[in-house]
């Protein structure tokens, strides 16, 4: 397919490599933002081609990872109800709750439906108007305008049997843990190209500056990672930090102003808890006043929930950037895709999952 | 979660006021909303994520950071001082 297929081109992957071995002279730890970075690279094993001195670790950037396990009890709960038509993207699906998953619910009966566009959603609840529509809506910046548009639509046509449960995250804040995490050890980053196509960069350049740190918006290709990889090398290597953008084919330094007024036009910005990491002030989008007749937790009165995560995983640390799949004594034993112990397990974005996908829980911790 | 993928537009239509698209992903056609999008138009290729086109492929931009990528090494083997004669 035109722009992705040139991007996989193993020559041009070459050519990178050698240019990436001669600016190396020290080591360097990188870490990519993006649960879909992640995916690719463990995918590719594009971390795996680098030199030595460099070392890929994962970054918090999957969505559905680090919604926390109160969301995901909330949306069983709410799933359960008998005149609730409950919609969702197909990557919800499998994440266990605290005592089921949806796609167990679904199997017993509950009306449970995968959507690909938000959209579609509105439209269910158009086609069935006895029934209650709600859709997860979760995401990072990338998805919100979307998730926005669904909202502002169900309003606009006066569609009243919709509603959203909202878990949105959004990037920047959660770079600012990452950094601020005691033992920090990542130096630069590869920062999130899709979510920079509705963000741009301003917010980055920010962050660069304050934290004195090179981040490179970058796609998600092999030729796009290992490009990411070497821009960030250089500027290490040369001391500027900055950010550069990688990914200039579909990402402008303003974004798409018109996205992001219509994103802000539904949400606004709240304290969020991620799955794993804890609460990370205002890292998150909720409703806006104003369109709180469209809020799930407000229609369905689910109160605050209790839930308890396994003592056992180690998914914060890996969310950080401070621990890899590897160094936890669980992983692929007790904590496998099927039976996920947290937050990195749950999603095929997910840095364990991911390495757990492609054969690496059967190898012992190469670096 | 935030895979978009680049596809042509084949046609331009409103949906309720809504303006809309179809959208050629490699032989699949597919919806998706252009209203945040107002200047794609037909044979534009456009980053698609969850039915929402999030913005233009930037041809030129495309095609130049290829370039450089392509071009990487080549001039690199060009730099090798000659050895002595």
């Amino acid at each position: 397919m035109k722009y992705l297929d040139e991007y996989r081109d193993g020559r041009v992957a070459a050519k990178i490599l050698l240019e990436i071995r001669r600016v190396t002279t020290r080591p360097w730890t990188l870490m990519e933002v993006c649960g879909g970075q992640t995916h690719s690279i463990v995918k590719h094993g594009v971390d795996r081609m680098l030199p030595a001195a460099i070392e890929l670790v994962h970054g918090p950037g999957c969505p559905v990872c680090v919604t926390p396990l109160e969301q995901i009890d909330k949306a069983l709960a709410i799933a359960s109800r008998p005149h609730v038509t409950f919609a969702s993207f197909g990557d919800m699906l499998r994440v266990p709750g605290s005592h089921t998953d949806l796609l167990r619910l679904k199997s017993e009966g509950a009306d449970v439906r995968i959507v690909y566009a938000p959209l579609d959603a509105v439209r269910l609840a158009q086609q069935h108007p006895d029934r209650e529509v709600v859709f997860f809506a979760i995401g990072f910046e990338t998805t919100a305008p979307a998730n926005a548009l669904a909202v502002t639509r169900a309003a606009a046509l006066g569609v009243t049997n919709f509603s959203v449960l909202v878990s949105h995250v959004l990037v920047p804040p959660a770079i600012s843990s990452v950094l601020q995490s005691p033992g920090n050890r990542v130096q630069g980053f590869l920062g999130p190209g899709h979510v920079c196509t509705v963000m741009g960069y301003r917010e980055y350049e920010a962050l660069a500056a304050h934290y004195r740190v090179p981040i490179v918006i970058t796609g998600f290709e092999p030729v796009d990672l290992l490009d990411g990889v070497l821009r960030t090398v250089r500027l290490l290597e040369s001391g500027p930090v900055g950010v550069q953008n990688q990914y200039s084919r579909v990402v402008t330094r303003t974004g798409n102003l018109a996205a992001q007024r219509l994103m802000w036009s539904a949400f606004e910005v709240c304290d969020r808890k991620w799955r794993g990491i804890g609460t990370i002030p205002k890292s998150g989008l909720r409703l806006r006043y104003e369109f709180r007749d469209y809020d799930a937790e407000h229609r369905f009165e689910v109160g605050a929930l209790e839930t308890r995560e396994p003592a056992a995983c180690i998914s914060g640390q890996i969310l950080r950037g401070l621990k890899k799949p590897h160094d936890c004594p669980a992983f692929g034993n007790a904590c496998t895709p099927e039976r996920p112990l947290g937050a990195t397990m749950v999603s095929a974005e997910g840095a364990c999952a991911a390495y757990f996908a492609y054969g690496r829980h059967r190898e012992e911790a190469v670096r | 979660m935030c895979l978009a993928i680049p596809g042509k537009v084949i046609e331009v239509f409103e949906d309720h006021g809504l303006r809309m698209g179809r959208v050629d992903f490699g032989g699949t056609i597919k919806k998706a909303c252009l209203a945040q999008l107002p200047e794609a138009s037909v044979g534009d290729y456009v980053l698609v994520h969850v039915g929402f086109a999030l913005s233009l492929v930037d041809r030129a931009e495309a095609e130049r950071t290829y370039q450089l990528l392509e071009e990487m090494g080549l001039l690199e083997e060009l730099k090798v001082p000659e050895g002595p004669a």
